[in-house]
């Protein structure tokens, strides 16, 4: 099946007849023959070396954000700019090119143009850079050569360099003048507007794709032929209050869900909770939707969500409480066209304490082996609520129901604690695989929860108490 | 001349899957064995020849010559026939209009097998006697006799796990059909391996194979040996349907069938004097070589090289014994089993000073080689920097603070635990079969005063190409932009050795440096016509401008190629080199196999988190001995990704294996290489001042294995902190050093 995908590719619109499923790196490398954006990595998301950068205009400005083009369909880009390494290039290289080339942070150079993208991105991102944002727009990005360290060095000079300037114009202009850019970004807005953006057609009610970023690395092969389901991404705003309730559209990405200034009432260090959870070229294209129907056991915000009295909203009215989605491994109580439009979370009441701890092989982008959320709220020393969740321990994301029942009413001490332990290991059925054995993911579940109270009550519970 | 760096940050770099292709190019996708050891009893290729866009299947029955591609030891089949030994084993090659449709044909090829037993272990392997060729043993003086001389004697049992490569470029080839015969694209590491394992393979001689290599996407030894098969298999295919043929392997299918590093399992025996002097060493090292020989026997040899390190000891035993187990082949990987014999030592080490109660960088220190002390194969130690880079660090770094600070630290804080470790490096530089360290190159001035050069030298990261530029523009004096380094090509440069063991800056570069004297010499001849003068000796170039007893002349470099293109002079020179003064025999295992040694120190600190088992890396600060570094920040940075690649290896890079030989870990998601948050806080790495080197161009030394040694440190450091979390803890020597096993080993009481 093919149907017309109107966008701009660098600085060309283009008219491609295609099956929304293709990724969009087989188009750029198969069919534009631009093969500075790089295949064979993964096509899992895991390296960084297919990044591009998509543009596109909200609330009448033109933003750009990069994404993992082997797990992006090119549906996606349908009334969008894309723009490769060949579209960054001018006559000179550009600063961000000069300061990889002046540290010689680069080697073999077959990761290097997904780092150029994703720094180059990182500015049309940030007005204000600084070192530690830096690195983390490039965290999805692997390298086996430099072991980073000329990278860090080619990325503090270009904070550096940046903070010379004064950001108080648009940013595009800003980094034209200063050729981060080349000239022809300054006509894409108006270009995209002309844009003929034509509705695409959806072959099979099934294919639902959110962000894609689970669904392309488990099966691409049943996608990349098909015209999909996009769920929509066009929401005016994705995350509002309405009474005692936070509503979440599905459609919502991690990062929109990060910054946004209604979560992090609930749960103010979010954003170095989505650090850990998953690169930022991840966080830009993955939805809350799809971390929960995706229904991996270990799914980070999932986990999150659990912990909160959280009900799924779908497309047919119908309404389920998160809790109770999961029905076995993979498994859901939705039907397969059911898809999820809101999330609503509500708002618990008093003052909560909220802390994620997440443990895999390597701290940051990994899978972890368990990871756990838990949130709580007190009353003198007496817990009033509170709720844990603990992924990587049960065939589903799991909710300690008996857990969070039994510390509910309980004072907040040593004893209570030690009590909680023990109906967390009946709760509990760690299996063993690739991320660790069932006894270490039980063991680590129980130390999670006791690290939870450690680091929000470091004044009353301490690591010789447990 | 644009750098390669600069066509690197502008995507321009081509690899070997970016080559635009011919009109006519298949794609091929091989079929493989999805058992660890069994039988083939049928093999039905039927529906798989009718499905959409075959061209063919090729198998052993296609093969002109020989069925064979083992280097080392003829034992490795190109096709399976009657017996698959290991996951991934190639029984037949599907070629089609585009590899979407090679693959599906693939699977439809249906195989009856019969299981056969699956070994995977190595102790397991040697207990049947499947040995990929009976055990070697290097000695010096008398093990045997030395215990009971001994104050101290420790026993025990180290492992340590594989490691994948991982170069971001998978495996690649392009064959192309030619007049005469084939031209070969590959990522290979050993051009001239590929041409002539496509020669035995094809039966036609050498010369109508030509191998083309412009760069590679990462190497680390991963394409040393096992380029060549993919190389084989798209020649073969482009030889027998007469098309060019692209065979470029999928991330999850180069994981789960190509080799890597060997795992090690081993025992030790060190016995010392109670003042710390090391006098007896025993080790048996098993090593998990796969199903077939491929470079396992070389990569055990250098182990058993580098069984003592830097460490000077009287009484050395060491055995290697190559396992043959139903994984696939392993292979070559920076260090070349140099970090597997290192490692193995240092735990030693530890163990011993545990056991007497002091700190182990004392006994590091203690038993430090010099001059003239024998490394135990007999090797006489000349040019030793292991004293001095340890000083050098101490005095830049002050090792009794670095360990003071963790003391106080961890006075302070229970659930968090700072550890340091002391990692020093000897590693031995040339290939141990001797025959190998030989290079040529090729220098070409034309006539406007540029230059190309070939040489055997692969570029794959490690800067060779911009080191040679270095050495031919300091020989000639010209600016570097008039030079250019050729793609590596067999018929520029034959008989290639492979672009490994750190050496190719040093052959290759010493070959150029040779064809630009030679040329030089030509120039000043012509020079002193020019200039009247009698003597060409007191000419000389300095900036392009030709020096006549020190004095500038009018004659310039353009001119002075103008005039010797004029009076017939060849401005054309292929030189050779060969390392001198190296041998090893084979029958006594004695000798003296390595131009030189690289040292180096490197302090190392971690903090363990003691509730959860997690770990973070503060500080590396290593003095290394770069010898007159050619290029500092090529350097550098080969000494920076080497640490990552080290720490990798010691920490989150984990193989998971099942039973039945398959690679649990076969995707980027479950096998971790360091992120940029992986890297230590703080790296500081300082050249190690004025150490000489006469074996290197310009003084040099080489670069790209011997600091990955220095990542092994962190294994020790790591140790460190969980004991002054529990002083009971019962220490183990099994890498990585997973968050698993340090979680598992605080709390021991869970164990079930």
């Amino acid at each position: 099946m093919a149907q017309k995908i109107n966008f701009i590719l660098n600085n060309v619109e283009l008219s491609v007849e295609s099956a929304t499923g293709k990724t969009l790196l087989d188009f750029i490398r198969k069919d534009a023959k631009l093969t500075g954006t790089k295949e064979g990595c993964c096509r899992e998301g895991d390296c960084g070396a297919c990044t591009v950068l998509i543009g596109e205009i909200i609330n009448d400005e033109l933003h750009y954000k990069s994404v993992n083009s082997c797990l992006y369909p090119i549906g996606k880009v349908n009334g969008k700019h894309v723009v490769t390494i060949e579209g960054i290039n001018s006559d000179e290289l550009t600063p961000v090119q000069h300061a990889y080339t002046e540290e010689n942070a680069s080697q073999c150079g077959f990761c290097t143009p997904g780092f150029i993208i994703s720094t180059t991105g990182y500015l049309l991102k940030n007005d204000k850079p600084n070192i530690d944002s830096a690195i983390n727009a490039v965290a999805g990005n692997v390298c086996r050569c430099t072991g980073y360290v000329s990278i860090k060095r080619a990325l503090n000079d270009i904070v550096e360099e940046m903070k010379l300037y004064d950001n108080s114009d648009n940013v595009i202009t800003e980094l034209i003048s200063k050729k981060y850019i080349p000239e022809y970004f300054s006509t894409i807005k108006e270009r995209l507007k002309r844009l003929e953006i034509i509705e695409l057609k959806e072959s099979n009610k099934t294919l639902i794709v959110g962000g894609g970023t689970d669904l392309y690395v488990q099966r691409e092969d049943d996608l990349k032929n098909e015209d999909l389901v996009f769920v929509s991404a066009d929401a005016a705003e994705k995350i509002y209050k309405e009474g005692n309730s936070i509503f979440i559209t599905g459609s919502t990405t991690f990062q929109e869900l990060a910054h946004s200034d209604v979560i992090k009432e609930l749960i103010p260090n979010i954003e170095e909770v989505n650090k850990l959870i998953a690169s930022l070229p991840i966080r830009n294209s993955a939805t809350i939707a799809g971390n929960i129907v995706n229904a991996s056991p270990i799914a980070d915000m999932t986990i999150i969500l659990l912990t909160l009295n959280t009900a799924l909203h779908l497309n047919d009215n119908r309404t389920v409480p998160l809790r109770e989605f999961f029905l076995g491994y993979k498994t859901l109580a939705k039907s397969e066209t059911e898809i999820i439009e809101k999330i609503e979370i509500q708002i618990p009441e008093g003052k909560t304490l909220f802390n994620f701890e997440k443990v895999s092989k390597r701290t940051h982008l990994d899978i972890a082996s368990v990871n756990s959320a838990f949130i709580i709220s007190l009353e003198d020393k007496k817990i009033v609520s509170c709720g844990l969740s603990i992924g990587g321990v049960a065939p589903i994301p799991l909710f300690l129901k008996e857990t969070s029942a039994y510390l509910e009413g309980k004072d907040l001490d040593t004893e209570t604690i030690k009590g909680a332990l023990k109906i967390i290991d009946k709760e509990i059925s760690p299996i063993s695989d690739v991320r660790g054995s069932a006894e270490y993911k039980r063991l680590l579940a129980k130390q999670m929860f006791k690290s939870h109270f450690i680091k929000l009550f470091p004044d009353k519970i301490s690591v010789e108490d447990l | 001349m644009k750098r390669d760096i600069e066509n690197h940050v502008t995507g321009i770099s081509k690899f070997v899957d970016d080559f635009p292709t011919l009109d006519g190019t298949l794609e091929a996708y091989l079929f493989y064995s999805e058992k660890a050891h069994a039988e083939i009893l049928n093999i039905d290729y039927a529906s798989a020849l009718k499905s959409e866009g075959v061209a063919d299947i090729l198998t052993a029955n296609d093969i002109p010559g020989e069925n064979q591609i083992g280097g080392i030891i003829k034992d490795e089949m190109l096709f399976a026939e009657h017996e698959v030994e290991f996951i991934g084993e190639p029984i037949a090659l599907v070629i089609a209009d585009t590899k979407e449709n090679a693959k599906k044909a693939s699977n439809k090829i249906v195989v009856e097998y019969k299981d056969l037993p699956v070994v995977t272990d190595p102790r397991e392997a040697y207990e049947k006697g499947l040995l990929i060729r009976p055990p070697q043993i290097f000695s010096g003086g008398d093990v045997d006799s030395a215990w009971s001389g001994c104050d101290v004697v420790v026993e025990g049992k180290v492992d340590s796990g594989g490691q994948e490569h991982l170069y971001l470029e998978t495996q690649a080839s392009y064959a192309v059909p030619t007049d005469s015969g084939l031209k070969i694209y590959s990522s290979t590491q050993s051009p001239t391996v590929v041409q002539r394992t496509i020669s035995n393979v094809l039966n036609i001689p050498m010369h109508r194979i030509e191998v083309d290599v412009l760069r590679l996407g990462g190497g680390f030894g991963g394409k040393e040996d096992q380029a060549t098969i993919w190389a084989v298999l798209s020649a073969l295919a482009a030889y027998k349907l007469n098309r060019p043929v692209k065979l470029v392997l999928s991330r999850m299918d180069d994981l789960k069938i190509t080799g890597k590093r060997h795992p090690y399992s081993s025992d030790y025996k060190i016995g010392l004097s109670k003042d710390g002097k090391i006098l007896a060493y025993e080790v048996t090292f098993y090593q998990n070589a796969g199903a077939f020989a491929d470079l396992s026997t070389a990569i055990l040899e250098r182990t058993l090289f580098h069984a003592a390190n830097c460490y000077a000891i009287p009484n050395v035993k060491a055995t290697g014994i190559s396992c043959k187990t139903n994984l696939p082949p392993n292979t070559a990987f920076r260090g070349f089993g140099g970090p597997q014999g290192m490692f193995v030592i240092e735990a030693a080490l530890h163990k011993a000073a545990d056991v007497m109660g002091i700190d182990v960088d004392i006994l590091q220190q203690k038993n430090l080689i010099a001059d003239n002390d024998v490394y135990f194969y007999g090797q006489k130690v000349e040019n030793a920097q292991a004293v001095n880079s340890w000083q050098t660090a101490d005095e830049k770094f002050n090792l009794d603070k670095l360990k003071k600070e963790v003391r106080n630290f961890n006075e302070q804080n229970e659930r968090f635990k700072k550890g340091f470790a002391v990692m020093p490096i000897s590693f031995g530089i040339s290939f141990t079969n001797s025959f190998l360290n030989q290079a040529s190159a090729l220098v070409h001035v034309y006539t406007d005063g540029s230059v190309g050069v070939s040489t055997a030298a692969v570029e794959m990261g490690q800067g060779v190409n911009e080191k040679i530029i270095e050495v031919c523009s300091r020989t000639f004096s010209i600016s570097k932009n008039r030079i250019k380094i050729e793609t590596t090509n067999t018929t520029r440069i034959a008989n290639t050795s492979p672009t490994a063991a750190s050496t190719g800056a040093d052959l290759n570069g010493n070959a150029a440096k040779i064809a630009c004297d030679n040329i030089l010499e030509r120039l000043k001849i012509i020079a002193a016509q020019e200039l009247n003068a009698k003597d060409s000796e007191k000419l000389s170039i300095e900036n392009e401008q030709v020096y006549l007893e020190g004095q500038e002349t009018d004659l310039g470099w353009d001119e002075l190629i103008q005039a010797a293109y004029l009076s017939r002079t060849n401005l054309s020179s292929h030189a050779y080199y060969a390392t001198p003064d190296i041998y090893f025999d084979r029958d006594k295992n004695i000798g003296s196999p390595f131009a030189y040694h690289v040292y180096g120190t490197s302090f190392i600190t971690v903090t363990v988190d003691c509730l959860l088992g997690i770990y973070k890396f503060d500080s590396v600060k290593i003095v290394h001995d770069f010898g007159k570094s050619l290029h500092r920040l090529i350097d550098l940075g080969q000494a920076e990704g080497a640490l990552a690649q080290g720490i990798g290896w010691m920490t989150m890079e984990e193989l998971v294996q099942s039973a039945n030989g398959e690679l649990k870990s076969n995707t980027l998601s479950t096998y971790k290489i360091p992120d940029i948050y992986s890297v230590p806080d703080e790296v500081i790495i300082e050249f190690l001042e004025n150490s000489e080197n006469r074996f290197g161009p310009f003084n040099s030394k080489a670069i790209g294995e011997p600091p990955f040694m220095y990542g092994i440190g962190v294994y020790f450091a790591i140790l460190n902190a969980m004991k002054s979390f529990d002083p009971n803890l019962e220490l183990f020597y099994n890498a990585p050093i997973t968050p698993e096993k340090v979680l598992l080993a605080l709390y021991p009481e869970v164990k079930v």
